[in-house]
């Protein structure tokens, strides 16, 4: 379980990213945040993730106030960040720390065969397409078995089609531990595809000002009217100017 | 056989086969430098070139077998040899850990790139004198001119490669939870090596020139010494093999520096395999 109580941040050089961020999200649930860039997105993650102080406020995981990178949680960035000069098994295998060998092994084992990359173990990451790698990415967090794992606009640097490939599988995996997702992306329909709820951030600094719960059926459908409408709403949400809507509706 | 149709082979086309094939691969950059030197032996024996200008070719090997018989070439080569590395870990040591202290600790950098930076820029043969007046002629001077010639490129490259280690992997290893140790051992470290092994390479380029110039200080045993001692008999062959001997270890050391690159760095994009 996540908490987040009343957290704001300003930064050395005095700007003032975030204010009053409340929320809670509970064991399993997927939540996205969406918001215009520079709205302080990234900035929530790093704090939740113990790689950035709150200026105010604190952030509980499982009931732990965070104070630095916390072992239940784990994250994902837009680059995959992997370790190049680490095989894709080394890589998966880099975070998992005070497990026996022989389960070392099982898992890393399993989850490279999950995101289908069991072939491919002994690569390097330059011989990796960017999907690819970023599937690594995606096992080595989950071969932690987090309880809470944050994805940080995770698949903006991949094309259309390889982006919706991987949000299906991502969700195809998620079922297999259920963690706890918050994903920060500006890609609307990946936010409606993904998640029980979409918060959406707004302002400088930036603070929530709408959420959302998504009740649409699962699996969800793109093309689906509902789908659209809901689409419809979240912009509307995020008063874009036509330029930026344009962009986000690309 | 009976149903081989044989085509006659269109006129040159096994003389373009050779030439795509790999042995002719294999030897062609070799094929100028023979005949360089078989221009060479014929000029000199021919009169065209004098003997005391430059000797044949055949002289020179025999120049170099003959020294190799009587256990000198050994000798000289061993002593040249060791001061090459001697002066190499000394120097390479030094310019390793300032660059690991410069480009991890800011406050070591204050302090210290700027003088670093500032003595960098003496050229170190320029210093010969001076050595001389501290250690003499003896071996210390050759190592110490060695170690001060090596010490700036491999601080320079190690200090770099540990500036430009990319956050976002540092980050990955905070996530995990690395202690600062682990960061180092298991990311700055990896990460700095490309770097740290252009400057090893560098630094063999210049601990053999330094060594070359150093090696003409009054001297009693070394390559140098054996240039040296010729020059005063008229031994132009022997002259001539120990420049060649100083070009032969040269390339054995840039080889060495290469094979290392190739095997520690298999995983970076440019050094891709084959
Ligand atoms: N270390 C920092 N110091 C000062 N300002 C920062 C720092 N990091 C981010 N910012 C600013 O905070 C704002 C929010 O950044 P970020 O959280 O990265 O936005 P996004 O929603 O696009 O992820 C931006 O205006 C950014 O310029
Ligand atoms: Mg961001």
């Amino acid at each position: 379980m996540l908490r987040i109580e009343q957290v704001g941040k300003q930064f050395q050089n005095g700007f003032i990213a975030l204010e009053e961020i409340n929320l809670e999200v509970a064991q399993g649930e997927i939540v996205s945040l969406v918001g215009t860039s520079g709205c302080g997105k990234s900035t929530l993650l790093r704090i939740i993730a113990g790689l950035s102080l709150a200026s105010v406020g604190a952030v509980y995981v499982d009931d732990e106030l965070v104070t630095q990178p916390h072992s239940n949680v784990d994250l994902i960035f837009q680059e995959p960040r992997l370790m190049p000069w680490l095989t894709v098994r080394e890589n998966v295998q880099f975070g998992l720390a005070n497990v026996s060998p022989l389960e070392k092994n099982r898992r890393t084992q399993f989850i490279l065969e999950r995101v289908g990359l069991a072939q491919f173990a002994e690569a390097l990451p330059r011989q990796l397409s960017g999907g690819m790698a970023q599937r690594v990415a995606i096992a080595r967090a989950l071969v932690t078995q987090p309880s809470i794992l944050l994805l940080d606009e995770p698949f903006s640097a991949l094309d259309a089609f390889i982006r919706m490939k991987l949000q299906d599988h991502l969700l195809d995996i998620w079922a297999d531990d259920r963690p706890t997702l918050l994903l920060v992306t500006h890609d609307i329909e990946e936010a409606l595809v993904l998640s029980d709820r979409v918060i959406v951030l707004r302002g400088t600094p930036g603070r929530i000002y709408q959420e959302f719960a998504i009740d649409l059926p699962r699996p969800r459908k793109r093309t689906d009217a509902h789908f659209q409408q809901w689409k419809e709403r979240i912009l509307n949400s995020l008063d874009l100017s036509l330029e930026q809507r344009l962009a986000v509706e690309a | 056989m009976a149903n081989t149709l044989s085509y006659p082979l269109p006129r040159g086309a096994s003389i373009r086969r050779f030439l795509r094939g790999a042995s002719f691969k294999a030897l062609a950059p070799w094929g100028v430098p023979v005949l360089l030197i078989l221009v060479w032996q014929l000029l000199v024996q021919f009169g065209w070139i004098s003997t005391r200008v430059l000797p044949s070719p055949l002289s020179v090997v025999q120049a170099g077998i003959e020294l190799a018989k009587s256990g000198e070439l050994f000798h000289h080569v061993k002593v040249s040899a060791w001061r090459a590395i001697a002066g190499f870990a000394i120097g390479g040591s030094i310019g390793f850990i300032l660059g690991l202290l410069n480009g991890t600790f800011s406050l070591s950098e204050r302090l210290l790139d700027t003088s670093v930076q500032m003595l960098r820029n003496i050229p170190h043969l320029a210093m010969i004198p001076l050595v001389i007046l501290w250690f003499g002629i003896g071996e210390e001077a050759k190592i110490f001119l060695v170690s001060v010639g090596v010490l700036f490129p491999i601080y320079i490259n190690t200090f770099h490669g540990i500036r430009t280690v990319d956050p976002g992997l540092l980050e990955m290893g905070k996530v995990y939870g690395l202690k600062p140790h682990e960061l180092f051992g298991q990311i700055v470290l990896p990460s700095a090596l490309p770097s740290i092994l252009v400057g090893v390479r560098y630094a063999l380029g210049i601990m053999w020139l330094t060594l070359i110039v150093a090696e003409t200080i009054a001297n009693d045993a070394g390559i140098g010494y054996m240039a040296m001692n010729a020059r005063e008999f008229l031994q132009t062959d022997v002259v001539v093999f120990s420049i060649l001997l100083y070009a032969l270890l040269g390339k054995l050391a840039d080889s060495i520096a290469r094979w290392l690159e190739a095997k520690l760095l298999q995983w970076h994009p440019s050094y891709q395999e084959g």
